[in-house]
Order: C-alpha cells, then sequence, then structure tokens
C-alpha cells in the first residue's frame, strides 16, 4: 500500500470515530450502556498502555499500577471540590484542610505529577529488585498506600474512608478521550525514541545494554516514573467518570484487571492494549451481564446462570485466551493497515495453508 | 609502545570466593592482546570488571594513566572500552539497524559514517538491517554483536569467546574481521578457549588459571611454549 493512501485511511478511521463520539454525545445515547463502555474503555486504554510501556517495553513487571491511580484519583478531587462544597464533603473533618480549588486541567496535570513523584520515592528501593521481587514490592506499595490514605490521621486531607465527591467531572463524553489520545500520542512518541529503544534493550538483555553503556538505573527509573504519572492521570480521568471516588475501590483487583488487558493485548503493543482495554470493559460491563440474571428459553429456565456467573465464564475465556492465544491479540506488532490487507488476503494463514498442500500434492 | 590499558591488583570476588585473585595486566596501544585459559579461569569476571558491568573488590585500572576503576559503565563506554559481551547477546527482538544505534547510544553526534563503516567491514548485515536480529543465523548474530560494539567509536574493543559455538569456517571469518579492526587502529584485548587461533593472531598474550595469571609472553612465545602446548593446544606427541 502507498504511504499517502494508508494516511487517508487513517484520517477516515479517526474522523468516522471522532463522527460517532460526536453523534452519541449528541443523543440520547450519552447515557447508554455503549457511551459508558467507550468513556471507561478510553480511560483503562490509557492505564494500560502506562503499563504496557513498564511491562511491555521496559521489562519491568511491576504491579503498581492502581496505587498511582489511587494517588492521582485523590490528588485530583482533593484539589477540585469547590470550596462551597468542601465542609458537606468533609462533613466529619470540620470541611477539610484544603481550603482552595483548582481548575480541572492543571488539577490532572498535578494528579499525575504526584503519582510522579510517588514513584520516584519508592522507585529507589525497589527498581534494584527483580522480575517477581519487583512485582511484589509494588504490589504492596499498592496496597499500603491504600490502608495510608484511609488512616485517620490524614483524614482532614483525604476525607478518610469516605467519600470524595462535588468535584468537576466532564460534560462532554470527548473528555476522555482526547486526554488519553494525547497521553498515549505522548508515549508512543517515547517509545520511538532514542529512549524506547533503550527501554527494549532493556528488556532484551540488560547486560548487553549496560554494555553498551546503557545507565540502568536511570533508564528504568525513569520508565517507571513516566508510566506512573500516566496512571495517574489515568486515576484522575477515572475519577471523573465515577464523579466520587474512594479508597477502597482501587484494590490489587484492579490492577490485575489492567495486566489482563494488557495480556490480552499483547505486551508490547500499543494498539493491543487499546483494542484490548474496549473490549475487556465492554465485556465486563455490558455483553456478558445477561450471565448473572435468570435467563428462559421459552419456558426452560437456563441453569447456573446468577449473581456472579458472569466471572465464572470471564475467568474461563482468559484462561482460554492465556492458554491458546498467549501472544495476546497483537502479539507485540502494532496495528498497521498492511496487517488488516495481508489478513483479509489470507485470514490466520488459511489460503496459504491450502496453496502449500496443493503444491504438496503436485508434486507428489 | 605506550600501554593504553594498565591493570593492576585486580581482585573480583562473588560473594567471598574470589574469581580473580589479584592480577595484573599491560596492555599496548594498537595491538592485539589475548587472555586464554580453562573455563572458570576468571577471563570473563576480568573483562567485565574492565567494563565496570562487575564491582572489582580491589583494583586499579588505568587507561591512558586515568583511574577508571569503580566507574560506571556508561562512563566506561564512553571513555573509549566497550565489550562485546560473551555470547552475542545482540537485542532479538529489535532490528540489525535498532542494534546498531544501540552500540551508539552515548554518541550525540552522527552516526551516519560508522553505519558506513560497519556495513562495510559486515556487508551481510547490510542486507539484514530491517531484519530482527534474533533470526540472524550465530555467525551473523556474532558479526552484529561486534559491529554493535564499533558503533561506540571504542579506541578498545573486548572480546569474550567470540568464536563461541560458532562452525570453524565462522570463527575464520571473525578472527579475519578482528585482524581488520586492529590494522584500523583500534587495540583488541581477546578472550578465548579456541587458543590456537588466538595465539596466532594475537601480539601478546596471557595465560589465566584459577584467578591467576600463570604465564605472559608474544602470542608467538606461548604457541611454542611447551606447557601451553599441552595444556590449551592439545599436544600431538
Amino acid at each position: 500500500m502507498k504511504k499517502n493512501t494508508k494516511i487517508i485511511a487513517s484520517l477516515i478511521l479517526a474522523a468516522a470515530l471522532l463522527g460517532l463520539l460526536i453523534f452519541i454525545d449528541n443523543s440520547e445515547l450519552k447515557s447508554s450502556m455503549l457511551s459508558t463502555c467507550l468513556q471507561k474503555g478510553a480511560i483503562y486504554a490509557l492505564v494500560a498502555v502506562s503499563m504496557n510501556l513498564l511491562n511491555g517495553f521496559t521489562g519491568l513487571f511491576s504491579l503498581g499500577q492502581a496505587g498511582f491511580m489511587l494517588i492521582g484519583a485523590y490528588t485530583y478531587a482533593i484539589l477540585t471540590i469547590p470550596v462551597a462544597s468542601r465542609a458537606s464533603v468533609y462533613q466529619y473533618f470540620d470541611g477539610g484542610v484544603v481550603q482552595f480549588a483548582i481548575p480541572v486541567l492543571p488539577a490532572i496535570l498535578i494528579a499525575g505529577l504526584m503519582a510522579a513523584v510517588f514513584a520516584a520515592l519508592i522507585g529507589l528501593p525497589v527498581l534494584k529488585l527483580k522480575s517477581d521481587y519487583l512485582a511484589i514490592a509494588t504490589l504492596g506499595f499498592a496496597e499500603i498506600i491504600r490502608a495510608v490514605i484511609q488512616w485517620q490521621q490524614v483524614a482532614p486531607l483525604t476525607n478518610g474512608s469516605n467519600m470524595l465527591r462535588a468535584f468537576p467531572t466532564y460534560s462532554s463524553i470527548l473528555f476522555p478521550f482526547i486526554i488519553s489520545g494525547i497521553c498515549i500520542a505522548a508515549i508512543i512518541l517515547l517509545i520511538r525514541s532514542s529512549y524506547g529503544r533503550a527501554f527494549k534493550a532493556i528488556r532484551e538483555d540488560e547486560i548487553a545494554a549496560e554494555a553498551m553503556g546503557i545507565n540502568m538505573f536511570k533508564h528504568k527509573m525513569m520508565s517507571f516514573v513516566i508510566s506512573s504519572f500516566f496512571a495517574g492521570v489515568g486515576g484522575a480521568l477515572l475519577a471523573m467518570f465515577q464523579s466520587s471516588v474512594q479508597a477502597k475501590g482501587f484494590t490489587s483487583a484492579m490492577t490485575y484487571e489492567i495486566l489482563l488487558i494488557v495480556v490480552i493485548g499483547g505486551i508490547g503493543s500499543i494498539t493491543g492494549s487499546i483494542i484490548a482495554s474496549f473490549l475487556f470493559v465492554s465485556s465486563m460491563e455490558w455483553w456478558l451481564r445477561f450471565l448473572d440474571e435468570t435467563q428462559f428459553i421459552g419456558d426452560f429456565e437456563v441453569p447456573l446462570l446468577g449473581t456472579g456467573f458472569r466471572m465464572v465464564v470471564f475467568s474461563v475465556v482468559i484462561m482460554i485466551i492465556v492458554l491458546f492465544w498467549r501472544r495476546g491479540i497483537m502479539g507485540n506488532k502494532e496495528f498497521s493497515w498492511d496487517g488488516i490487507f495481508k489478513f483479509f488476503k489470507d485470514p490466520f494463514g488459511i489460503v496459504s495453508k491450502i496453496k502449500a498442500k496443493g503444491a504438496v500434492k503436485k508434486n507428489g | 609502545m605506550s600501554n593504553i590499558l594498565e591493570i593492576k591488583d585486580l581482585v573480583v570476588s562473588y560473594g567471598g570466593i574470589e574469581a580473580v585473585k589479584g592480577i595484573s595486566m599491560e596492555i599496548p596501544e594498537g595491538e592485539i592482546v589475548t587472555l586464554i585459559g580453562s573455563n572458570g579461569a576468571g577471563k570473563s569476571t576480568t573483562l567485565k570488571s574492565i567494563a565496570g558491568v562487575v564491582k572489582a573488590k580491589n583494583a586499579s585500572i588505568l587507561l591512558d594513566g586515568k583511574e577508571i576503576a569503580g566507574k560506571s559503565p556508561d562512563y566506561i563506554v564512553s571513555a573509549g572500552i566497550t565489550l562485546v559481551p560473551e555470547g552475542r547477546r545482540v537485542f532479538p527482538n529489535l532490528t540489525v539497524l535498532e542494534n546498531l544505534k544501540m552500540g551508539a547510544y552515548l554518541r550525540k553526534d552522527s552516526i551516519k559514517d560508522d553505519l558506513d563503516y560497519v556495513y562495510g567491514l559486515f556487508p551481510r548485515l547490510k542486507e539484514r538491517e530491517w531484519q530482527l536480529a534474533g533470526t540472524l543465523s550465530g555467525g551473523e548474530q556474532q558479526m552484529l554483536a561486534v559491529a554493535r560494539a564499533l558503533m561506540s567509536k571504542p579506541r578498545i574493543i573486548m572480546m569474550d569467546e567470540p568464536s563461541l559455538g560458532l562452525a570453524p569456517l565462522v570463527v575464520r571469518d571473525i578472527f579475519e574481521i578482528i585482524k581488520t579492526i586492529n590494522q584500523q587502529g583500534i587495540t583488541v584485548l581477546l578472550i578465548e578457549q579456541n587458543a590456537n587461533m588466538a595465539l596466532k593472531i594475537a601480539h601478546k598474550a596471557y595465560v589465566m588459571e584459577t584467578g591467576l595469571i600463570t604465564l605472559e609472553g608474544t602470542g608467538k612465545e606461548l604457541l611454542a611454549n611447551e606447557s601451553v602446548k599441552e595444556a590449551y593446544l592439545g599436544k600431538s606427541k
């Protein structure tokens, strides 16, 4: 395919998506399940891509994503609740200690920066650890931060285990798409730069990377801090999406959800993470919902269906994916028009297999 | 000729066990120096500690009379010493070109001339520029590892067992390349188990046994040495 054709095809696709979003935004579909899944999918896509930067491209197996999202969400909420509403939100703590509010965009930025600062602090000790140990340490960090936020001593700041609410949210569903889009574009630029190449070199072979003169600690730290920054931004967006935040929502289960998206999409594929994010959120929130309710086929009541059965089916699907499709939807490749056309010419390599068989028969 | 690199009393220990027990070497500028010895003699550890990848317990390593012991690997690479690690260790999921660019990671200047230079040395790599390094043959990967190291514009290139696991014909190619690189003015420090080949091209050679240097001399002297013949060259009676 020619380069121009590809650019035009990409522009048409982007315009179509944008048109669809604007249409949903202005119709009654805005409060539908479709719209909910799209918004949450966009937010999860950002967090999944940030986790992929760390796990897929730098090869650092970290499980702290929910912790950094939590920091982002709380930072955003604390900074933006209007002063007038603080008395009712912090009703048990005399209106809390923060008595100002800042605009939305700077608050999102600070949410990311705050997550990045925490990442830098815990990165100092934990980035010296390898593989599984790093995963355990970061998982532990996420659990600790969740407990600390609910601690009575910091409650005038964080409202303890009570909910934070009444902060500004977005009115157009385009908002999370635009912020996520900008952030993911920034991550893609980073991965394509020489730093991104250095991250990949570290993933491939630490000793060789070190022999090339890549400062191991500095680069690991950079990847960790940047990934956490975007997880923090994702957390802020999630807070806006939910219109309230509570620390107990950001459990390790949330990290596993993000990890699943990364694995299903393909470790080391940005587009894979994005596609998987929408698929995951839609299945979780929407398509598999019917499994939680009693269903009838004619007069026959389908057995087993009931609350929680959705999760059983979901787990089985994930096991099947991990067993038979280990490299995920995209492997470590990216979406490309050439790939799409190749797929339609020869889906799953069936055509070439048939041709190869034919050739064998002729020869035989 | 003056010594570009001087190593004095290098001691390296892994968890209390001394792998290198205090060795001293002198590497003259522009020569090929080889370090031979059996498995576990401490050769790789010596190279790794010069490169800064492994921390020495005690050492003085002078590059042009300037102390570099204890410095970080990135400092040492930018000072002009580069290591071709044992077992090639190319980045398998990066393309050949990306691997080469990684070799020049610390350089801020243009690398175009150097790319042309290494493609001139290894035309095969030019043909495979866009291929993933993991799909190259063993010999090609070794060439890529050498080319990648050359991209940092080293003054000293250290090679850890470049002939390991390669077919004899390919090994001969690799040694030809080592000679060519050396003729262009780069000092070579070579570790080999293939002592015969290594001693033939070396100006100067050291024999290492269980963490100590037991013999040194020119390549020719050691080739003729009775105990070296017996231990490393498979002396025919």
